[in-house]
């Protein structure tokens, strides 16, 4: 654990799909860095042998029956869309299909 | 120019949509062909606050899967969150299977060339499709009807060698999913889809080449055709001495060539996270044991017992276990007859021509394995001959009656009273003096001509054997 | 008499069900003490005045034609806006979010409809809950009613402030590092965070999924167990709601007149160490709190959770790295705010997001992104969940020799408008008595122990082991018995 560059930030923001202006990226890299500054204690800490723990309650997935409920109406899906083409959201266009 | 020959390596992805009525994760229907965006509900579209439970039918689903193959069953298996952005993927997050997934170390057993070939699965696990993006001259359009329709991958070992072996795999994979009930396996409407990690390598070596994924390979027939091209591609490539670039390549039907899809800004990282909206996902013995007892007989078992049980050739076997429907059918008809092979020639001759024709399936034949069992057995015992069952069974297929109703209706009865054979033998001779001569005079093969008009005449319902006694009888006089 | 705006919820539901006052008289009311109030406040970020009056005549109709009234017939209850109301915006008070009218009721809100509640408005938060002061709203800041240039905590400082200040009889708050207890305790408020699973999360907007939890808000405890009562229980549509019946919390609370003896109170050396941030003021009033439950009958001994040093910064991995993937899904394409003149999808992602965010929520975003990123995960992530599971051993081990642990809420009174603002870091260190409760799953209440001298609310907390809130309530209203601090207003607003 160290650091965080500014580059990182970059590489980070564009992943996390931010834009972000010079200023802010100047910023994050210090913040970012003196938080992460703080959470290297935790490499101080011994965990060999430690279950992570991903759960605040430890509990079996439950599992619901295979039975529909309504749908909703396609106007009503749709209806907070910010840009809709008939009954469809509208994005600009996709230059490649991804995975 | 060095004359390196190369060894093909195929791994097959395939993924394949699990025949639920409802969605992995919510309870919105799953309905393929629907207006668009009417199958989804709060957590199919990713809004605010919603929450995805897991429907149970897609786990029973993929056990049944992992145990017909053999897998290793995880008795404790995560939902992880797969990070990528997409319009078609609402919550910027596929909840898919990583680190644990439910089945590993499975095998898929097939036939290439008579030679049998088995391939090792990594792995089995279960996911959520995507929604569909609609590409248009200037913008892209995103339905969500299929975001949410629970999908098993299918991972193989990178095991296969040709584009035929992969081929014979995904065919294998199809019925085995088809035969299972598991998914409709049909690849025009998306329910399997594959993507094939292909490389080469020089004969006899034994590191991996620079694989290249190739994408959306989505209709059967190009199965072959796409890898045929890209061990073409790989091949020109290294001949040349060239290096093979690792990249997704998409797979282009209708030009019959794949081209590099544009690698994206930055590299993948999918940020793997385990699922905090889902506990581990817990599957006890006595699941896996009622599983187990209502997992039905695997296609290679039962080709085998065919064989066996009722003396067919494999390739017989192989057809009428192409999808179990077929062979339930065919086993309820020869279990009522009693003649396997015979009940078989029909299957395969008759009832297949007339179900392909109508681009039915076994399911929707309108006629019962006791029926055709019943058509049989008035060929047995000399009530109808071979030639008039085969109109019968033509009628049963059209009308569903059953074979007496229209032997009868129709006055179908074999003649065997051999005084009205006699009748109309003698009435064909008299009438055609010259052919009697001939047979006469040694031309013997002429008594076929006489059994087609006394045929003829009895409108086919002359027993043959009868006929060619008594037209001996009566020409040799 | 105390006026009907300062009665407790659980009176002003009897008085409607008694029809001794109306649920549209409770609501016209404590609309117009809004209308007075708000704009110095900044408490609320919509006001449904018609839906609240087409509510309240529909209960008044309902009690009229002779229907059972339910345990919160009328009351006039606010709502952080993070809980998804069908037909009424829901914001979280960011800018991503602005306008969206959403097509569901979550579970805790359908449930207090069920229960007769009335919904009055949206309340006023830090941006998608993350922070400690309510300057984090994209909207307006928030104030304390005690103290107009002090924040009123966060990040359900708009339900503490309009509660404290009479704008509406009761809250609901989410939790996912103390955005209720802390609110509370600034405000003098009961607020208590329950177990893990205990509230449904269906229909809250998510921070971070495995930590946050829905509770109440409210002037006094027995309002808090009606309110807790109302929402908790097994809800098919959250994989995590806990699947066990809910006791009698109205029960659990009348049981603290009998006084606590037998009770067992762990004071953990490592909450009140010497030089440990925590404010003298606020140590002396918390410290007389416990000698309160003391004089109930309660036993103190000193217990250790020796990993609480580490929990603000494990808190602050688990929750960011969450926070990245929950936050993935607001993307400018089915709701929400998207950007204008994006040419390529990249272009929309990022512009969209870059406006819609605020600078609190994108730190979190990117930390979150960074720790999950490809080779940081075993460095971070687990690492993180690793430390949790130690914390939750901690706690564990404690619950074996205590019934209940006591420490203070918060390390100090409510502080100024600005004056965290500027550290990040000095504003995730406020949360550190409240975060381990969060990381653990277990149920934590804050209820006013005292006041500084400068009349800033201080708050006690109470934390017990999973699924015993009704400790928590006992205790709470033993302790409750023993004050006047429930009773005391914020000077009334213009």
């Amino acid at each position: 654990m160290a650091s965080i560059t500014s580059d990182e930030v970059r590489q980070t923001a564009l992943l996390a799909r931010l834009a972000l202006t010079d200023d802010e990226v100047a910023r994050l890299t210090l913040e970012l860095s003196h938080l992460l500054g703080y959470i290297e204690q935790l490499t101080a800490l011994d965990t060999a042998g430690v279950e992570p723990m991903t759960h605040a309650v430890p509990m079996d997935c439950p599992l619901r029956l295979d039975t529909p409920a309504p749908s909703l109406a396609a106007d009503d899906a749709l209806a907070a869309a910010p840009r809709r083409a008939d009954d469809y959201f509208e994005v600009p266009k996709i230059i490649e299909a991804g995975s | 120019m060095t004359a390196t020959k190369w060894e093909a390596v195929i791994g097959l992805e395939c993924h394949v949509q699990l025949a639920t009525e409802t969605k992995a994760f919510s309870a919105s229907a799953s309905i393929y062909g629907a207006p668009p965006n009417s199958c989804t509900d709060p957590t199919v579209l990713g809004l605010p606050g919603a929450l995805p439970v897991v429907n149970r039918r897609q786990i029973e689903l993929a056990l049944t899967l992992g145990l017909a193959t053999g897998s290793t069953l995880r008795r404790r298996s995560r939902f992880s969150r797969k990070h990528y952005f997409y319009p078609d993927l609402p919550k910027g997050y596929q909840i898919s299977q990583f680190d644990e997934p439910l089945c590993e170390h499975g095998t898929v057993e097939f036939v290439v060339d008579g030679v049998p070939r088995s391939v090792r699965l990594t792995r089995i696990h279960l996911e959520e499709d995507a929604g569909k993006n609609l590409h248009r001259a200037k913008r892209s359009l995103v339905d969500l009807n299929r975001a949410g329709v629970p999908l098993v991958e299918i991972v193989s070992e990178p095991e296969l060698r040709s584009a035929e072996e992969a081929g014979e795999y995904m065919r294998t994979l199809r019925q085995l999913v088809r035969w299972l009930g598991i998914s409709d396996g049909n690849m025009e409407e998306g329910s399997l889809r594959c993507d094939a990690n292909v490389s080469l390598r020089p004969v006899g070596a034994t590191t991996l080449g620079t694989k290249a994924e190739l994408k959306n390979i989505n209709s059967f027939k190009f199965v072959e055709r796409a890898i045929e091209h890209e061990i073409a591609r790989q091949t020109a490539i290294l001949d040349a001495g060239g290096r093979v670039v690792q990249e997704s390549r998409l797979w282009d039907a209708d030009a019959g060539t794949s081209h590099a899809m544009r690698s994206k800004e930055e590299a993948h990282d999918y940020r793997y996270l385990p699922d905090p909206d889902l506990p581990p996902l817990v599957i006890d013995e006595e699941w896996i044991d009622r599983a187990r007892a209502a997992l039905p007989e695997l296609p290679t078992a039962r080709r085998q017992r065919l064989v066996a049980e009722y003396g067919l050739t494999v390739a017989d076997a192989r057809v009428l276990t192409e999808e179990r429907a077929l062979a339930d059918w065919f086993e309820a008809a020869a279990r009522a007859h009693g003649d396997g092979k015979r009940v078989s020639n029909w299957v395969q001759s008759e009832l297949l021509r007339e179900l392909n024709r109508d681009a039915r399936t076994i399911d929707a034949c309108p006629i019962r394995p006791e029926a055709l069992a019943a058509l049989l057995r008035l060929i047995d015992d000399g009530t109808i001959s071979g030639k008039i069952a085969k109109e019968v069974f033509t009628k049963m297929y059209a009308s569903g009656d059953a074979p007496g109703v229209i032997v009868e209706r129709e006055g179908l009865v074999q003649v065997t009273d051999t005084s009205a054979i006699e009748t109309a033998a003698r009435a064909a001779i008299d009438a055609n003096p010259k052919q009697a001569e001939q047979y006469r005079a040694g031309k013997t093969q002429m008594i076929g001509f006489f059994v087609g008009q006394v045929m003829k005449a009895t409108g086919g319902k002359a027993n043959p054997a009868a006929v060619n006694e008594v037209l001996a009888r009566l020409l040799g006089a | 008499m105390t006026e009907l705006s300062h009665l407790p919820a659980w009176r002003l539901a009897e008085l409607v069900a008694a029809r001794e006052v109306s649920a549209r008289e409770l609501a016209t009311l404590h609309l117009a003490r809004i209308a007075r109030a708000d704009a110095a406040l900044g408490a609320f970020l919509l006001v449904d005045e018609a839906g609240a009056l087409g509510r309240a005549d529909r209960i008044d109709a309902a009690l009229a034609r002779g229907e059972q009234p339910g345990p919160l017939a009328g009351v006039p209850l606010a709502l952080k806006d993070i809980f998804v109301t069908r037909g009424i915006a829901t914001t979280v008070a960011s800018r991503i979010l602005a306008g969206w009218i959403p097509p569901y009721d979550g579970t805790a809100v359908a449930r207090l409809y069920a229960a007769g509640a009335n919904l009055l408005g949206k309340l006023n938060m830090d941006e998608f809950a993350m922070g400690s002061s309510n300057e984090n709203s994209s909207v307006k800041p928030c104030r304390n009613p005690w103290d107009l240039t002090r924040v009123p905590g966060g990040s359900s400082g708009g339900s503490a402030a309009a509660v404290a200040a009479g704008l509406c009889a009761g809250s609901l708050g989410t939790d996912t590092g103390g955005s209720i207890r802390q609110p509370a305790a600034f405000c003098g408020l009961v607020g208590m965070k329950p177990t893990y699973g205990r509230v449904s999360r269906y229909g809250v907007v998510a921070f971070a999924s495995s930590l946050d939890q829905v509770g109440p808000m409210t002037r006094n405890v027995r309002d808090a167990a009606l309110l807790l009562q109302a929402i908790a229980g097994h809800d098919p549509h959250d994989a995590t709601s806990i699947d066990a019946p809910v006791p009698d919390y109205r029960a659990a609370c009348e049981r603290g007149a009998r006084g606590l003896g037998g009770l067992k109170i762990g004071l953990p050396a490592e909450y009140f160490v010497d030089g440990g941030g925590i404010n003298p003021e606020v140590e002396r009033a918390v410290r007389a709190g416990i000698a309160r439950l003391e004089d109930a009958g309660a036993t103190v001994v000193p217990v250790s959770l020796p990993h609480t040093k580490y929990a603000v910064a494990c808190y602050y991995l688990v929750a960011t790295a969450e926070a990245s993937s929950n936050l993935a899904r607001y993307d400018g394409v089915r709701f929400g705010h998207r950007a204008e003149g994006t040419g390529s999808l990249l272009e929309l992602y990022c512009k969209s997001r870059g406006e819609g965010f605020g600078p609190e929520v994108k730190r979190r975003i990117m930390l979150g992104t960074f720790a999950l990123r490809s080779g940081h995960y075993d460095a971070y992530y687990r690492k993180a969940q690793q430390v949790r599971a130690l914390i939750k051993r901690d706690f564990d081990e404690a619950f074996t020799q205590v019934d209940l642990i006591a420490t203070p809420a918060t390390p100090t009174a409510a502080f100024r408008l600005g004056e965290k603002a500027a550290d990040p870091l000095a504003m995730y260190l406020a949360d550190i008595f409240t975060i381990s409760c969060n990381l653990a799953g277990l149920p934590g209440v804050s209820v006013p122990c005292g006041f500084t001298e400068a009349g800033l609310p201080i708050g006690l907390q109470l934390i017990a082991p999973p699924l015993c809130e009704e400790q928590l309530f006992t205790a709470a209203a033993a302790h409750e018995l023993a004050t006047d601090f429930h009773t005391r207003r914020p000077p009334e607003l213009a």
